[in-house]
């Protein structure tokens, strides 16, 4: 059974990021010049908004410093306090501390207040110092019986309601039951000035009403039923000392002695009954009364900020997981019907076969409209480089601006989160190593503030994001040099400009001298690269001295489908990731020298690479005599280099659906995962990358180990 | 006095447990039946590399992909004539799901949590560790699995 | 006696606390967004007892709610409770000016909000 207040925290936790979003948003707008109020309000509201559900979990840390960060945008709300370049510094500062907040609110972590601090203090210089938190409670008069025993105490109200009270809403009628719920209530009602029928005046009350309380509770309870109206009327409540039921107290000109010190029922400031709300400082107010939107006091156009204009479902991710599963399943039924309405042998144009394939065509719309319920825009990733950008650029002194384009490219939600990694680390390497100096920029005539930008777009089917800085670019014979240092390269061997680049890429380089505290230790491209092509994407640098570097990745656009080239080995018909294949070979008994005892390499245009022969590696047969006219794939490897790989034959490229192993068997070396082809037949995905890794490159008669049959 | 019998001493406890029964390599063996998810002909698996000699492959069931186990194999039998085991049992435990390949389902029992029985003492062979308790019915020996022992460890299965 | 209650706020959280709040109370409940919805879900009802409505809301916030609201005829005294993360004076005198019933500071004990809503609305 559900806890609902568990739920509606969970939903909270969402809300704030949303908020946090739109606070961004606003922040940004602000800093590009924006002025108009509700720009302002957005802001302000989302500060707010997040502080009163904070403070309905009980959150005092978020709420403590969402109240602060609320006063100062109230200040800039009230036109007190504008929004130059330092003041938006230190609130997209505050934002951070919020993200920061919320989030080790909603993971239940440390949280360190030392950093606090400053901002704080900044806040502080900004707005003044914050007065003793107000009492968030309910708004009590003084409680002076608290020490009454709980005894009986009779009290006597005399109760005069203005007009205004009726105005505003309330009812006698309703405070009386509430009074009526805490003790024995006798009410009787006077009438000294009430008018002849025709002198009547419907909306003024002439009537007062006597009320005789008896209850254990004490007077400040009996005070809180009027809490409402005590400004609409004229209250007196006495406590009488014995139990008088009879008399009926004299009408107060003046409020009687022993009652305890709350403001005095005197009539109302304002005698009208209909209320006007006087025009208040700042935007907010300054309505008429009309349902529409009045033009406000400052002269600003308000941003129209869609209101729930996008309709939107929430949805549990578990149930859109599903339903991609079953949608899947329906693309292998289909292809599996196609291919025995083939080997049925009807005729191409009957209409068995037509049908089919307008069949085939619907499932593949209803396939990518699946998958893209998963898509989100790229924004939130975009907004979080952007911190990363302020922080680094604060850290290590340079100037830099973080140029963002398409950010609401939608990616699949699994591709945004795996990013974020790869992602920051390219960012910071960008601003660390990427950007010159302020003064050597100056000297080089480039503009002070570095530039570092972020794309997304869509390209053919797939996603392009580029990450690009305006700094000095790839020190190509640096680079060339550590590579050589470090063994990773021959020295002699030549390298063209872009396999220099691509060094880079490889494990354990970084050519920082000393490794700067901020990209870390040697966690290098090599990383990032890795996690790219782990989501089945490619990266790929370009650079230009003095100009800057880009690098660009590549994705697909959901995580479910795979482009692959179906091949068959040893009898087995297997999947090869499409974007692992460079090209393919037929090869020639010149292309082929031994090498050790075991292996063989392949020449390629000069160049050696290794033969896997892929029916032995799998374990399915022994290493074939020769492989000269053997099919033969060349694959790229994580650090560039290659491998050719032989398969018996190629029989078809084509999109398959992946199939996981790993939930419902395990781990297979050299395999990635599974799909089931138009003859139902299962067919394992290669994973290129750990077949090499874990292969032992025996492509002579030596029986390899796999191969003892027991 | 008369002597309360038999069946009403069963009724009163009333636990029963009902096992679906299977022959493997002539030796009888079951499973909970509430841990079967259908049973069905075999089918050719799809072999996977480096994987231990009880795994048959993966075979496509509706879409998913489902490992099959050589029970026999499994339980360190002599390797019969594989043409003869055609009959899958689909079971699920946790949230995993296997195939087991068994040589013929035998029937459907209804067997008194009594009349289960601890297997006996250790043996030589490392057989044991897959049987959880025993019945008989008929005369005959019926050999309960523990589905947790007998499913490969998550993991990597490179042998 | 079961009271129908609209409920305005922008805040998807507060308007699940509320509805959590008011239909543990046995009340009939209606929520909105902001102002601008409030009045298009109140014209579609049939005679609410009881309005909630917070102060910060896009397109038209609190204050101009209930003027709207008490602009209309039959609506000159429906009970409206405003909710307030402060119980400063001057707020409730705003409040009270824009024609507010009564208030209710967030975060709001559930109990109390019933109570005030029995003691405006019955």
């Amino acid at each position: 059974m559900s806890d609902p207040m568990a739920e509606i925290r969970a939903s909270f936790f969402i809300e704030c990021e949303e908020l946090l979003e739109a606070l961004q948003d606003g922040l940004q707008a602000l800093s590009d010049g924006a002025t108009d109020s509700e720009t302002v309000n957005i802001v302000f509201r989302a500060v707010h908004s997040i502080k009163g559900g904070a403070g309905a979990f009980g959150l005092d840390d978020l709420v403590a410093f969402a109240h602060r960060f609320e006063t100062a945008l109230d200040e800039v709300r009230s036109g007190n306090l504008q929004t130059d370049a330092s003041v938006l510094k230190l609130f997209f500062q505050c934002a951070d501390m919020l993200t920061d907040l919320v989030h080790s609110s909603r993971d239940g972590s440390e949280h360190d207040k030392t950093r606090e601090a400053p901002i704080l203090a900044d806040l502080e210089k900004l707005v003044g110092a914050e007065d003793e938190q107000e009492d968030v409670a309910d708004f009590q008069p003084m409680a002076l019986s608290l020490d009454l025993p709980p005894d009986q105490n009779t009290f006597s109200i005399v109760f005069e309601p203005d007009a205004e009270l009726f105005a505003s809403g309330n009812e006698p009628l309703f405070i009386f039951r509430a009074l009526q719920d805490i003790g024995t209530l006798e009410v009787t009602c006077t009438h000294p000035d009430l008018p002849d029928l025709d002198a009547l005046i419907a909306d003024q009350c002439k009537l007062i009403w006597h009320l005789t309380l008896t209850t254990t509770e004490p007077e400040s309870t009996v005070r809180e039923a009027f809490d409402f109206v005590e400004d609409l009327c004229k209250l007196t409540i006495s406590q009488d000392a014995v139990s008088d039921t009879g008399a009926l107290p004299d009408l107060p000109a003046a409020p009687p002695a022993p009652v305890a010190s709350i403001p005095s029922p005197a009539p109302s400031s304002e005698p009208e009954p209909c209320p006007e709300p006087a025009p208040a400082p700042g935007p907010v107010a300054a309505e008429a009364a009309k349902p529409e939107n009045a033009p406000t006091a400052k002269p600003a156009t308000t941003a129209t900020t869609p209101v729930g204009a996008r309709a939107t479902v929430r949805v549990d991710l578990e149930r859109v997981d599903r339903l991609i599963n079953l949608v899947g399943e329906i693309v292998i039924n289909q292809a599996m019907l196609t291919q025995s309405v083939e080997e049925a042998g009807l005729p191409p144009n009957s209409s068995v076969r037509t049908g089919l394939e307008e069949f085939l065509q619907l499932t593949r719309d209803i396939q990518e409209s699946v998958m893209m319920i998963r898509a989100q825009p790229v924004k939130s990733l975009f907004q979080r480089m952007a911190r990363i950008v302020r922080e680094a650029s604060a850290d290590i002194g340079k100037e830099v601006h973080l140029q963002t384009d398409g950010e609401n490219t939608e990616v699949d939600k699994t591709v945004i989160e795996r990013l974020a990694d790869p992602l920051t680390h390219m960012i910071r390497n960008a601003v660390d190593h990427g950007l010159e100096n302020t003064d050597e920029r100056v000297a080089a005539g480039k503009p002070a503030e570095g530039v570092v930008s972020l794309t997304a777009m869509h390209r053919s089917g797939r996603v392009v994001i580029e990450v690009a800085d305006d700094g000095g670019g790839i020190d190509r014979k640096k680079v060339h040099q550590i590579a050589v240092e470090k063994g990773l390269v021959p020295a002699d061997l030549p390298l063209s400009d872009g396999e220099i680049d691509n060094l880079l890429f490889l494990p354990g380089f970084s050519t920082a001298r000393e490794i700067s505290n901020l990209s870390g230790r040697g966690v290098g491209m090599d990383v990032v690269r890795s996690a790219i092509l782990a989501l089945g994407g490619r990266i790929s640098i370009t650079s230009e001295r003095a100009k800057g570097t880009t690098f660009s990745i590549s994705l697909p656009l959901t995580l479910a489908v795979l482009d692959g080239m179906v091949v068959s080995v040893a009898n087995e018909t297997l999947v090869v990731p499409l974007n692992s294949i460079l090209e393919t070979l037929a090869l020639t008994e010149e292309d082929i020298r031994g090498f050790g005892p075991s292996s063989h390499v392949v020449n390629i245009r000069d160049t050696f690479v290794p033969l896997l022969d892929l029916g032995a590696e799998l374990g399915y047969r022994r290493p074939l005599e020769t492989y000269v006219g053997s099919v033969v794939l060349l694959v790229s490897q994580e650090d560039g280099s290659r491998a050719a790989v032989v398969v018996d034959a190629i029989e078809d490229q084509r999109q398959v659906v992946i199939k996981g192993l790993q939930d419902s068997y395990g781990r297979v070396p050299g395999i990635a995962a599974a799909t089931i082809l138009g003859d139902g037949q299962i067919a394992l995905i290669l994973d290129p990358v750990d077949l090499i890794t874990q292969s032992n490159g025996h492509t002579r008669a030596a029986p390899s180990p796999a191969f003892q049959t027991g | 006095m008369t002597e309360m019998p038999k069946q009403f001493d069963k009724q009163q406890d009333g636990a029963e447990i009902e096992l679906l029964s299977f022959l493997v390599g002539e030796q009888d063996y079951s499973v909970d039946i509430m841990s079967v998810r259908e049973i069905r002909g075999g089918a050719t698996a799809t072999s996977l590399p480096h994987s231990p000699q009880y795994i048959c492959g993966v075979i496509n069931l509706r879409g998913t992909v489902l490992p099959i186990m050589d029970l026999a194999k499994r339980l360190g039998m002599a390797a019969d004539t594989e043409e003869d085991r055609n009959v899958i049992i689909v079971v699920a435990v946790g949230d995993r799901t296997v195939g087991l390949l068994v040589d013929a389902v035998s029937d459907i029992l209804a067997i008194p949590e009594e009349d289960i029985q601890p297997p006996p003492e250790i043996r030589a062979d490392g057989e044991q560790s897959f049987i959880s308790s025993l019945t008989i019915v008929d005369g005959r020996m019926i050999r309960i699995l523990d589905l947790k022992a007998v499913l490969p460890p998550p993991g990597e299965e490179s042998s | 006696m079961s009271l129908r209650v609209l409920a305005v706020d922008d805040s998807r959280t507060m308007r699940d606390m509320l509805r959590l709040a008011l239909i543990d109370a046995g009340m009939e409940t209606h929520l909105a967004e902001d102002g601008v919805h409030g009045l298009e879900v109140l014209d579609g009802l049939d005679r609410p007892d009881a309005i909630i409505t917070d102060i910060n809301m896009p397109r038209m916030d609190g204050f101009g709610f209930i003027n709207a609201v008490r602009a209309r005829e039959e609506h000159r005294a429906t009970p409206i409770l405003v909710l307030t993360t402060e119980s400063a004076a001057e707020m409730k005198a705003r409040a009270r000016q824009a024609g507010a019933t009564g208030w209710i500071v967030k975060p709001f004990d559930p109990l109390k909000l019933v109570k005030a809503l029995r003691m405006v609305a019955g």
